[in-house]
């Protein structure tokens, strides 16, 4: 591989890590939101998939790319309200309902998908920050979606508001001690159904860019498991929104490895490439599983660190 | 007051109509089935279907006719063993997802095990068996990677076992792709064809092969192990309360890693008969789903290894009658799916009905609150 092509694989995966990270970004968000205040929603892959769906159904039909985006806002939290009305009755389990709505959400969206894998809809702009360049492959990189910089946006607000807010506080009081918030007088159900479809809308927007922005169509291919490696990415961000991008990011990265050997003709293994990111979140809970600093971090009524 | 344990087998109990443990887990289930028609129904007719015509075409294309009836029970084999992969670690606490995954590699291994052994004239009733088992051994080991990384690492197997799903397709694609691909299948890449020798026949006087029989017997056996043997009990126990097994010194480990490799071994077998009674090779048809509705299948049945059988066949209708509510309804082939989803969640949400049904005497039976 000469130094020509190493400069080009390079380019390829910070451009690749920015985009290929924004779903993760959107996604992860949610789930830490959503586990912030005690509960798991695994569901997020099949509401990814169906604020996909949604966002580029309404980008065909309105012209708008952005009402699709706002579309996928909301089946997200009608997904995520349900899965957190769900949750709050007795017996049921959080987990295994996440399991149901991925399925759920997977079946919608292939079934009101049909008709959309064909015509192609408005996509989202991106925005042109390697003009100042004259190399056409930093260009190329640096074409950055706006959405990338409202998920930014959302985690540093998610990270100060959790912090300093009253309603932070409350989230997170309700993910560490049920108990206590109860004896506040907290409507625990409620929070975490208002904590479950806020996340949802993240993971639809998530998915919204993934339909309008990269890869920039809808096919039945689309998500494969982003909405789950989130939910790992969320336990190795330890609950912190910041952290989250930063771990994104590294996702990103893995997961534009394939590509980017490709667009040098590298292509034996690509598979391998391509599994890069489910092998990096796999290695990854291996080495903080039952990581001290992560144990206390961790909100204390979440089942699935009990 | 009994334990949960031994109510169901209390003699005193048994002719009892009201005991809720065996009214509950048909009547709950039951319901939840009939409320996910009912659902679908309703979104049928949004959609300006008729659900009259969609539910007589599942009976046409699962239930009525003697070809419809087996070609449901030809899906119904690997549901029963992924089922099955489900169940057997469900009893344990494990929910493992990684069925998909150990039945793509369990198929890969068998059709490759079995080309050497054929150019080397070695005969089909031995190599039928050795694919059998190198499915087995490579499911086991697959799926006893997760249960390891749990018991060694803490590793939450839920999410190691999908991951581990996505890589063994990877892993298969990469292989069936690259140094294993039979340079003549140019469209579709796959491993080299086994040829007529090596294909498992049907059971006589059908036309369903021998993967239904073997997921019979399987049912039958795990279910005998988990119900009626020490080393069931110790299972149970685990999954019940697992600091109470650890302080009663059981083997924790051994048994987590024993469930989850009975579990890989079955998703292997269901690869084995996938490739040795369907395709005849390794190829992209074997991630045909059958992991992830397996889990809907145990789910369905509470992790009953016995009650696995009737509901796969169920499953195996559904599947059957896919293809002819498709092409009679102009649906697309997602609506099964969303039929699953919905049966997959109002399953869940019954769960809270148990200890809650207001007609039956839960005071007698004990321990329900």
């Amino acid at each position: 591989m000469s130094q020509a092509d190493l400069m080009i694989v390079l380019y390829a995966m910070i451009g690749g890590a920015i985009r290929v990270s924004t779903p993760f970004l959107f996604v992860a968000l949610g789930e830490c939101l959503t586990e912030k205040s005690g509960r798991i929603n695994l569901g997020l892959e099949g509401t990814l998939i169906l604020g996909a769906m949604t966002g580029y159904a309404v980008s065909l039909n309105t012209g708008s790319p952005w009402l699709g985006v706002l579309a996928a806002a909301g089946i997200g939290v009608v997904a995520g309200a349900a899965h957190g009305w769900i949750c709050k009755l007795p017996k049921v389990n959080d987990i295994a309902v996440g399991l149901a709505f991925m399925s759920l959400g997977t079946g919608l969206a292939f079934f009101f998908g049909k008709p959309y894998i064909q015509p192609s809809a408005p996509r989202l702009d991106s925005l042109p920050l390697g003009g100042w360049s004259g190399n056409p492959q930093v260009n190329q990189a640096l074409l950055v979606n706006p959405l990338f910089f409202v998920g930014i946006a959302v985690a540093i607000a998610l990270w100060w508001g959790l912090r300093n807010t009253r309603a932070g506080l409350t989230v997170r009081m309700v993910g560490d001690s049920a108990a206590s918030a109860r004896a506040m007088g907290v409507n625990i159900n409620l929070v975490r159904l208002l904590a479950t479809a806020a996340g949802g809308a993240l993971a639809g927007v998530g998915g919204a860019f993934l339909s309008l922005s990269y890869p920039g169509s809808w096919s039945e291919g689309l998500s494969s498991g982003q909405g789950l490696m989130a939910v790992a990415l969320v336990i190795f961000a330890r609950w912190n929104p910041l952290r989250c991008v930063l771990a994104a990011l590294l996702f990103g990265a893995a997961g534009a490895l394939g590509p980017s050997l490709q667009s040098i003709g590298i292509s034996y293994g690509y598979h391998f490439f391509n599994a890069a990111p489910y092998i990096l979140t796999l290695g990854i809970m291996v080495a903080s599983a039952r990581s001290k600093s992560a144990a206390r971090e961790a909100p204390r009524e979440l089942s699935i660190v009990k | 007051m009994s334990s949960p344990l031994t109510r169901s087998s209390n003699p005193a109990r048994l002719g009892a109509l009201r005991d809720p443990a065996v009214i509950e887990p048909l009547l709950i289930p039951l319901a939840a089935l009939i409320c996910a028609g009912l659902i679908f129904s309703a979104f049928l007719l949004v959609l300006g279907k008729s659900p009259v015509t969609f539910f007589s075409l599942v009976w046409m294309g699962g239930f009525s006719s003697s070809f419809s009836i087996q070609n449901a029970l030809q899906r119904a084999a690997p549901l029963i063993l992924t089922g099955l992969a489900f169940a057997i670690p469900a009893r344990i606490g494990l929910t493992l997802l990684g069925a998909e995954g150990a039945l793509v590699l369990g198929g890969f291994s068998a059709a490759t095990v079995a080309l050497p052994l054929l150019h080397g004239g070695v005969p089909a009733f031995v190599i039928l068996p050795v694919m059998a088992m190198a499915a087995m051994v490579i499911g086991a080991l697959w799926m006893g990677l997760a249960g390891w990384l749990k018991h060694a690492r803490g590793v939450n197997e839920t999410i190691s076992s999908l991951l581990l799903t996505y890589i063994a397709i990877a892993i298969a694609s990469f292989l069936i792709e690259g140094p294993f691909r039979d340079p003549a299948s140019a469209n579709k890449p796959s491993t080299q064809p086994l040829g007529a020798t090596l294909r498992i026949g049907e059971i006589p006087g059908t036309t369903v092969h021998w993967g239904l029989a073997a997921g019979l017997v399987l049912a039958v056996l795990l279910w005998v192990l988990m119900a009626r043997t020490t080393f069931g009990f110790a299972a149970r126990m685990t999954g019940g309360n697992l600091r109470a097994a650890q302080g009663q010194g059981l083997p924790v480990g051994r048994l987590l890693l024993t469930c989850c490799a009975i579990a890989g071994a079955c998703a292997g077998l269901a690869g084995f008969y996938e490739v040795a009674a369907i395709h005849g090779q390794a190829n992209a048809s074997l991630a045909a789903g059958y992991g992830f509705t397996g889990i809907l299948v145990a789910f369905l049945v509470r992790q009953n290894p016995l009650a696995v059988v009737p509901v796969a066949i169920l499953f195996g209708a559904l599947d059957a009658a896919g293809g002819l509510v498709q092409r009679r309804m102009a649906m697309p082939d997602a609506t099964m799916l969303v039929l699953q989803g919905t049966i997959f969640l109002t399953l869940l949400v019954s769960d809270t009905l148990y200890g809650r049904l207001p007609f039956l005497n839960y005071n007698r039976s004990g321990d329900r609150t």
